[in-house]
């Protein structure tokens, strides 16, 4: 099992005035038609060694911000570099209000004595003149790609207000072989698709909905066997230690962490019948929130704690409900045609993120916790499994194709969105992958 | 190779008999195939995988999003009981399985509903319960990978496998 370092970062903030108040911003509820244009110029250095290293590193901070869908790097070529740009160098603001840039973004990458690296970088408001943030970070040379995001983060919360998500990480459900014999096991990479590692090897059984601690390097997921009931599993992805979740008799599936990390919900299957309980994993003492019938499944809780929202078939189709942390006041907030499932509550406790079939398609849409304001993001022949980015503005899910006549293709692969519901990219995965998870941000 | 449903000399599918149906889903494109029974002209080992499929049908079919037992699957269930009887050491496991067309999670609640449905109806005509074992793999072990309205109905059902041979 590969053992995945934490490589610690140093942050610290550039000693330079910050300016009492940026004039550009973002507005990332409203929705932008146009992306900011922002100007990146490729990380600046002194020394050739660090020349691909700059290149590399600026390009991922590219990345990550195109892919927001709230900016639009202008091509470097445009720019009209002078000779004197430096990261402590007021920039010639008319060369690049010229190509229209808004915000300049300008790095620097020292090769220190230990073998570290310092990534400094500026944001500059071109209209305003003036700093908007700096920001300096030292770590391992090797360690570049979490360089770049955290400045991406960096930027992302300059320029809108929120928290960005982009030194994350991924845990998905790898996919191979023909689809009646399916390889499932489980991945994880960055949120930018690099560095993919396997976590299981997907021999004895198939792993299937993976989901992150939103406190610890741990995920819980479901292995599926061929001769006993698919269980709940724990899996620390720091050291590759697995333990199965309480003994039962039956199936237990669907598991997603409380917020606080303390607990798991989940689904109990007996006889038949599925229940959605909680697990305290101090104590491991089992609490049953929902005793119907009818397949209850699905459960989410809410980021203070109080509520879960989960899917139930009580009325005769799926729809989402939502009880009290103790299973008490068990009320539907769907109600629309089709059939509503896998319900999951955005860290910032404003909406609920779900999966509707309708008509023969499936979608991915948001509904707030009470039941209003429903909205559908995107559609597909096939596509479920929402997760929320640590700052609740964007969604990654997994879409699959239909197979081909002669059964062959159907293959599933990942996508995010944002709120907005326009900006929708495919996910770079090494092959066919499904179930996404969204880590925390990163330490 | 189609594998016509074998009726004979089972008298508790007798009573059902004029619901079954040659046509349609229990029709099994896949039964008989990838078992461990040399064929040859005396037929499938009795007792075996082999002879539980030809002889009462090791599969039985749902409906779109439903886990009630049709007519037909009533009927398999049956011939799968009077068979279980002549072989009273036999262990078998029920795996519920369910089409594409739904989330995973309630899939595997779905696949479990169907199991369910299917070892109540054995455990009902006198099957001892200890003797089943019922597992879920909600949608993710199709048995027909096409995205066609036939091999959701394929792929919609619950399977008898055999998971401990008589002596």
């Amino acid at each position: 099992m590969p053992r995945l370092l934490t490589i610690l970062l140093t942050i610290f903030v550039v000693s330079a005035p910050l300016s009492a108040g940026a004039k550009v911003t973002i507005d990332i509820t409203q929705g932008n038609v146009d992306p900011m244009p922002i100007a990146v110029p490729d990380f600046l250095g002194a020394d050739d060694a660090t020349s691909e290293l700059r290149h590399d590193l600026t390009k991922v901070l590219m990345n990550d911000l195109d892919r927001s869908g709230l900016f639009k790097v202008i091509d470097q070529r445009a720019y009209i570099m002078g000779d004197d740009m430096g990261v402590n160098v007021r920039p010639t603001f008319p060369n690049w209000r010229l190509i229209n840039a808004q915000v300049l973004i300008v790095g620097e990458v020292v090769e220190l004595d230990d073998g570290r690296i310092q990534v400094s970088t500026r944001i500059w408001d071109i209209y305003a003149d003036e700093q908007i943030g700096a920001v300096a970070f030292k770590t391992p040379a090797d360690n570049w790609r979490r360089a770049a995001h955290k400045v991406a983060d960096f930027a992302y919360k300059a320029l809108t207000g929120e928290s960005g998500y982009f030194d994350t990480r991924i845990v998905f459900v790898h996919e191979t072989g023909p689809k009646e014999k399916r390889i499932k096991r489980l991945m994880i990479m960055d949120q930018d698709g690099a560095n993919p590692v396997p976590l299981t090897d997907g021999l004895n059984y198939q792993a299937l909905t993976p989901r992150f601690s939103p406190t610890q390097q741990q995920i819980t997921y479901m292995a599926l066997f061929d001769n006993r009931p698919g269980q709940v599993y724990l899996f620390n992805i720091e050291t590759g230690e697995q333990e199965q979740l309480g003994t039962f008799r039956g199936m237990t599936f669907a598991p997603r962490f409380s917020p606080d990390g303390r607990q798991v919900l989940l689904s109990v299957e007996r006889h038949g019948n599925s229940d959605v309980f909680k697990m305290d994993l101090a104590t491991r003492r089992l609490t049953r929130l929902t005793d119907h019938p009818a397949i209850d499944v699905s459960p989410s809780m809410s980021p203070d704690g109080r509520r879960i929202s989960f899917t139930s078939d009580r009325g005769g189709s799926q729809q989402i409900y939502v009880m009290n942390a103790d299973g008490s006041k068990q009320k539907r907030i769907t109600f629309g045609e089709g059939r509503y499932q896998t319900p999951v509550w955005s860290p910032r406790g404003d909406l609920i993120a779900f999966t509707r079939q309708y008509r023969g398609r499936f979608y991915i849409g948001v509904i707030r916790p009470d039941g209003t304001g429903e909205r559908l993001l995107t559609e597909s022949y096939l596509e479920e499994g929402p997760t929320w980015a640590p700052n609740g503005r964007v969604l990654m899910f997994y879409r699959q194709t239909p197979s081909r006549r002669n059964g062959k293709g159907g293959g599933a692969s990942l996508w995010s969105v944002d709120l907005t519901g326009r900006n929708v990219r495919l996910v770079r995965t090494p092959g066919d992958a499904s179930d996404p998870a969204w880590s925390p941000l990163l330490p | 190779m189609k594998t016509l449903m074998k009726f004979a000399g089972i008298a508790a599918s007798l009573v059902l008999l004029s619901a079954c149906t040659t046509t349609g889903p229990d029709v099994d494109a896949t039964a008989g195939a990838g078992t461990d029974v040399a064929s040859g002209p005396t037929g499938p080992v009795p007792g075996s995988q082999a002879d539980l499929e030809e002889s009462a049908g090791h599969r039985v079919f749902f409906a779109f999003n439903e886990y009630t037992l049709t007519p037909q699957a009533q009927a398999v269930l049956s011939r799968q009981a009077a068979w279980l009887q002549e072989y009273p050491e036999t262990r078998i496991k029920l795996a519920g399985n369910c089409d594409e067309r739904g989330t995973r999670e309630y899939n595997f609640a779905l696949g479990a509903r169907r199991a369910e449905a299917a070892r109540a109806y054995l455990v009902s005509l006198g099957v001892d319960a200890a003797r089943i074992t019922t597992v879920s793999y909600g949608k993710e072990r199709p048995l027909d990978p096409r995205s066609t309205e036939d091999a959701w109905s394929l792929n919609r059902n619950s399977t008898t496998t055999i998971s401990a041979a008589g002596a």
